[in-house]
């Protein structure tokens, strides 16, 4: 199934099967096959091919023809950016600022017709500077330029506009939304949408009778949204369904309006070609996929790391629908700035903070469903620039419930200034003060002469040693640590400071220095409901040989941080990290062995995120509802929910 | 044993609660019950915790030792009959007041004897259980005293029966012919094994010593009255009886938020080896024993010291293990037998958060 990995490709797209209205004359391309010298042949004069190697910023869709094909989606997903080196083609990056809105793909026949841009089969890396131009007479409406090859290309405004609308529609990615919004003038990142409204009922009446494919579209968006406002189901419904309809090809029509009422939305798998590339359509933050990935993950997105982050800062000062203040965010998350649960709720929600300050509800909209369909938007574009922590969705899930509450008699001022101090008193109760109660309750547990063990740099558990430090006990902290990214190394230095006795050790001893070791002190990403603690990759190994010391093992956990999903292993959810530093180690030069890993075959690097950790090797959970046995965390989630 | 009745008196570090329990199931000798008996007047007037209740002369420890006299009861019973009568005769005029009150009292109580833990959860409980009512939102003052009053009779009530409604749910997990192992004195087992004798069942009973209390003689004397085979075994036999005996039941000082149980020394010796036979081990304990306490280790727990008696003089050279008490995990037990009902051992942290939540 894998597309042989080394193989150029330039282009194609199958010939789409869809009416392309556009301003481009969408040659006719046969599937697969090098067709590079086909596909320049079609150009138009102005259409700039991209070099051969694209930068890994450059990716461009395929939109139309991918979606009811499977097959060249494939080869599209899967071996991408074998031929994408390293080095940025600057003059495809700029020209391939312009992303085709309608890109959705799913015009169809069905005579939709909004003069909507779609790119059909564009050359790799080329795009259609005509149909450019005619959108960027529409003030820059953004064109997606298909391709068979998978390059990122930075979206600019109006496909900003785009991830908006989705997300009106619940990430549904409505084709008619993108027709009308393309066509008319983009550059608002705040269009009117009255009209397009309702062209969109209009046409989604027309299709209410096809069978909707049920999560897909959603997937990525709504995988950590379990509970959505009602208002947008039936949009969201009416969208899949009108995708479905679109795609004459490529997929089932099982009739799932059903299961989508009871079943929350699944997250998108990443080896379902066709959900992945309605994914990439909408997406915002174009990545490249990696080249090598390994078998049993690829269900997880694994992107090459840090490449569009030059491209999106370029970006930034354009008129994305993106407010500033999450953009910024999601560039701090992309290049490793912000990392770790809290850090990354804390300023998502500070950015949330700011955004809802500069939101204006637009005329004859209600403040509800507007301003959640704008959260979702920017919900998705953090998960595009990096897939949302548990911590992250349960705030969300906090805030638009928030949102659903707000009663409709308040003013937009009112509103702002509640939902304001709701999200603060979310970061200051949930979040602060809850690591202080966890503080308080788990120094209890530290008595004099007690050699202390923790993984990795966890907040709580560096606020109880501190704070046990202050109280005079005396013990010693043993810090184990791990490649790749040696986070142990920070709280070595903030505990050795404070003048704690520390001892630092890598992962690879921690069996040998367990026997002298009385209590483990852990922190953790999130704990599902059958006790499996859900963290940084490596803690379950320590976990396990203490529990086979006999050493009780003490997890420190906020309650918002609880889930309610159930997790048997690490492999069914997780998040693929880089696999570059895995191979390289810094200021050692001289291990370069596996330097050129992408080209060898059969070789794979795989760096897991995060692990998962069974019930039976925690002694206790420490969380700000006091000390729980593992065995309780359902409990505390029922309870916590209903707060 | 003389040595016993003097270091009563004058070493305090010696948890009363075994104390108490020594004085009622341990074996007693008329010159040692003598002894004792002058010796707990002494006790009694020597407490100085009655100045700490500001009022009259109400003193909640009088009443609480009044109340603990009794053999039968409970001694978390007991402090909740005294908690109950702090409201009754209280000169408070407002709520608040009346719940400070309530809380000096339930510290004097804790203060008493901090290393009893069924004391602690009791008034614990108590407090949460009747403080947490709606009567807070009565503007009379008198009939929400009177109210809290109700529910702290019903508290009362209900801890007293405790023992009968354990005694009645655990009855179907006492089959024909089975045999089943007891560790030291328990007022609740007792019951248990009462009700089935009554109720013509025909089991024995495996009966350790549980030194140093001896508690363990006491039991079978009982229990030999009710015309139920006993066996009394050494603590250190009960590995070589285990497989003969088809389970474990054992009563509790303390349930502990992990599930887990503290009880008399030894309780968790027969539940390792009961549960490396595959022996079901049963805790029947009273629902105000549960506390919030989460040991992680034997050595967390709060030291509760008890001389321990050898019958010859031990040099000073020599240290002597005289903890009480000790904790068993809660993977070693199989069910509780609570007046909730019989439950597993995680649903004692979800009652606890339900409540204290």
């Amino acid at each position: 199934m894998d597309p042989p990995r080394r193989a150029p490709r330039t282009v194609i797209d199958p010939v789409p099967k869809f009416r392309q209205v556009g301003f481009f004359a969408p040659p006719d391309r046969s599937q697969s096959g090098p067709i590079a010298a086909d596909t320049s042949a079609s150009l138009s004069p102005v259409m700039i091919p991209p070099p051969r190697h694209l930068s890994d910023n450059l990716i461009l869709h395929a939109r139309p023809s991918n979606s009811p094909r499977r097959g060249p989606e494939s080869i599209t997903v899967g071996g991408s950016n074998s031929d994408a080196p390293v080095s940025p083609a600057p003059s495809s990056s700029y020209s391939s600022r312009f992303v085709v809105g309608g890109d959705r793909g799913f015009f169809d026949g069905k005579g939709k017709d909004n003069g909507k841009v779609v790119a059909s089969s564009f050359p790799r890396g080329g795009f259609d500077l005509t149909a450019l131009k005619g959108n960027a007479a529409a003030s820059g409406s953004s064109i997606v330029v298909p391709a068979s090859q998978l390059t990122t290309v930075s979206v600019v405004n109006d496909s900003l506009g785009i991830p908006e609308k989705e997300k009106t529609n619940k990430g549904g990615g409505s084709a008619g939304e993108m027709k009308d919004q393309s066509s008319s003038k983009q550059q608002k990142p705040k269009p009117t949408k009255a009209e397009r409204r309702a062209l969109q009922e209009a046409q989604r009446a027309a299709k209410a009778a096809a069978k909707g494919e049920g999560n897909k579209a959603s997937g990525t968006a709504t995988s950590v949204n379990a509970k959505q406002a009602k208002a947008v189901k039936p949009a969201q419904k009416a969208d899949t369904a009108s995708v479905a309809a679109t795609e004459k090809k490529g997929g089932d029509f099982p009739p799932e309006k059903d299961r989508k009422k009871d079943a929350p939305q699944p997250r998108l798998q990443y080896d379902d070609k066709s959900r992945v590339e309605k994914a990439k359509r909408r997406s915002v933050v174009k990545q490249t996929e990696s080249r090598n990935r390994v078998e049993l993950f690829r269900h997880l997105p694994q992107y090459e790391h840090g490449s569009q982050l030059p491209d999106l800062e370029a970006k930034f000062f354009d008129l994305y629908p993106v407010h500033p203040a999450v953009y910024k965010v999601g560039l701090q998350y992309i290049s490793g700035d912000i990392s770790g649960g809290n850090d990354r709720c804390i300023a998502m929600l500070q950015a949330f903070q700011e955004a809802i300050k500069d939101y204006k509800v637009p005329p004859e909209k209600s403040l509800g469903r507007d301003l959640t369909a704008k959260i979702g938007s920017y919900v998705s574009f953090l998960n595009e620039c990096r897939p949302l922590s548990i911590s992250m969705g349960n705030a969300i899930r906090f805030l638009k419930s928030q949102i659903a509450k707000l009663p409709l008699t308040l003013s937009e001022s009112e509103a702002k200034i509640s939902l304001d101090s709701d999200i603060e008193r979310f970061i200051s109760e949930k979040i602060i003060l809850a690591n202080k109660v966890i503080v308080k309750h788990a120094v209890t547990k530290i008595r004099d002469g007690d050699v202390l063990l923790t993984y990795g740099s966890s907040l709580a558990v560096e606020m109880i040693f501190l704070h046990a430090h202050e109280l005079g006990k005396q013990f010693r902290v043993v810090i184990v640590d791990s490649r790749p990214k040696l986070r142990g190394q920070q709280l070595l230095r903030r505990l050795v400071e404070k003048g704690l006795n520390c001892t630092y050790t890598h992962i690879n001893a921690v069996s040998y220095v367990m026997h002298e070791v009385s209590r483990v002190f852990l922190g953790a990403e999130s704990i599902l409901s059958n006790g499996t603690v859900y963290s940084r990759v490596g803690t379950a190994s320590v976990a396990m040989v203490a529990h086979a010391s006999r050493v009780p093992v003490i997890v420190c956990c906020e309650a918002y941080k609880f889930h309610e999903r159930v997790q048997l292993d690490s492999i069914c959810s997780n998040e693929l990290g880089d696999p570059d530093v895995i191979s390289n180690v810094k200021g050692r030069v001289d291990v370069n062995h596996l330097d050129g890993w992408a080209d060898i075959e059969n070789l794979q690097l795989l760096n897991l995120i995060y692990d998962a950790m069974p019930s039976d090797y925690v002694s206790m959970i420490v969380t700000d509802y006091g000390m729980v046995p593992p065995t309780s965390v359902p409990v505390i989630v029922r309870e916590y929910g209903r707060e | 044993m003389e040595s016993e009745a003097p270091t009563m008196e004058n070493n305090p570090k010696i948890s009363a609660y075994y104390q108490t329990r020594l004085a009622h199931f341990g074996v007693v000798s008329t010159e040692w019950l003598a002894q004792a008996q002058s010796a707990t007047n002494p006790l009694l007037s020597s407490s100085t915790d009655s100045d700490t209740d500001k009022d009259t002369n109400f003193s909640v420890i009088d009443e609480f030792n009044r109340w603990r006299s009794h053999p039968d009861l409970a001694e978390a019973v007991a402090a909740i009959r005294a908690l109950a009568a702090v409201i009754s005769s209280s000169k408070a005029s407002t709520m608040m007041q009346l719940e400070i009150e309530l809380k000096n009292a339930s510290d004097t109580l804790k203060a008493w004897d901090t290393t009893s833990i069924s004391l602690t959860a009791a008034s614990d409980l108590f407090m949460r259980y009747v403080t947490r009512t709606s009567a807070l939102e009565f503007e009379d003052f008198n009939s929400a005293k009177s109210r809290l009053i109700e529910r702290a009779d019903k508290f009362g009530e209900i801890s007293y029966k405790a023992r009968k409604i354990i005694a009645m749910l655990s009855q179907d997990f006492i089959f024909d012919g089975c045999t089943i192992l007891v560790h030291g004195f328990s007022r609740v087992v007792f019951e248990v094994l009462k009700l089935a004798a009554h109720n013509k069942k025909r089991f024995r009973v495996f009966c350790t010593e549980g030194r140093p209390d001896r508690t363990g003689l006491r039991l079978s004397h009982e229990l030999a009255k009710l015309d139920v085979p006993v066996k009394l075994v050494i603590d250190s036999a009960v590995a070589y009886t285990m497989d003969e005996v088809d389970m474990v039941i054992v009563g509790a000082d303390g349930v502990v938020e992990s599930g887990g149980i503290i009880n008399m020394m030894g309780t968790y010796q027969i539940a390792l080896v009961a549960k490396s036979m595959n022996k079901p081990v049963y805790v029947a304990a009273e629902s105000y024993k549960f506390a919030r306490h989460y040991p992680l280790d034997q050595k967390d727990l709060v030291p509760a010291i008890r001389p321990v008696d050898f019958g010859v003089p031990i040099p000073l050279k020599v240290d002597v293990e005289c903890s009480a008490r000790d904790y068993t995990p809660p993977q070693y037990l199989t069910l509780l037998f609570t007046d909730l009902g019989v439950l597993t051992p995680s649903v004692v942290s979800d009652e606890l958060i339900q409540l204290y939540l």
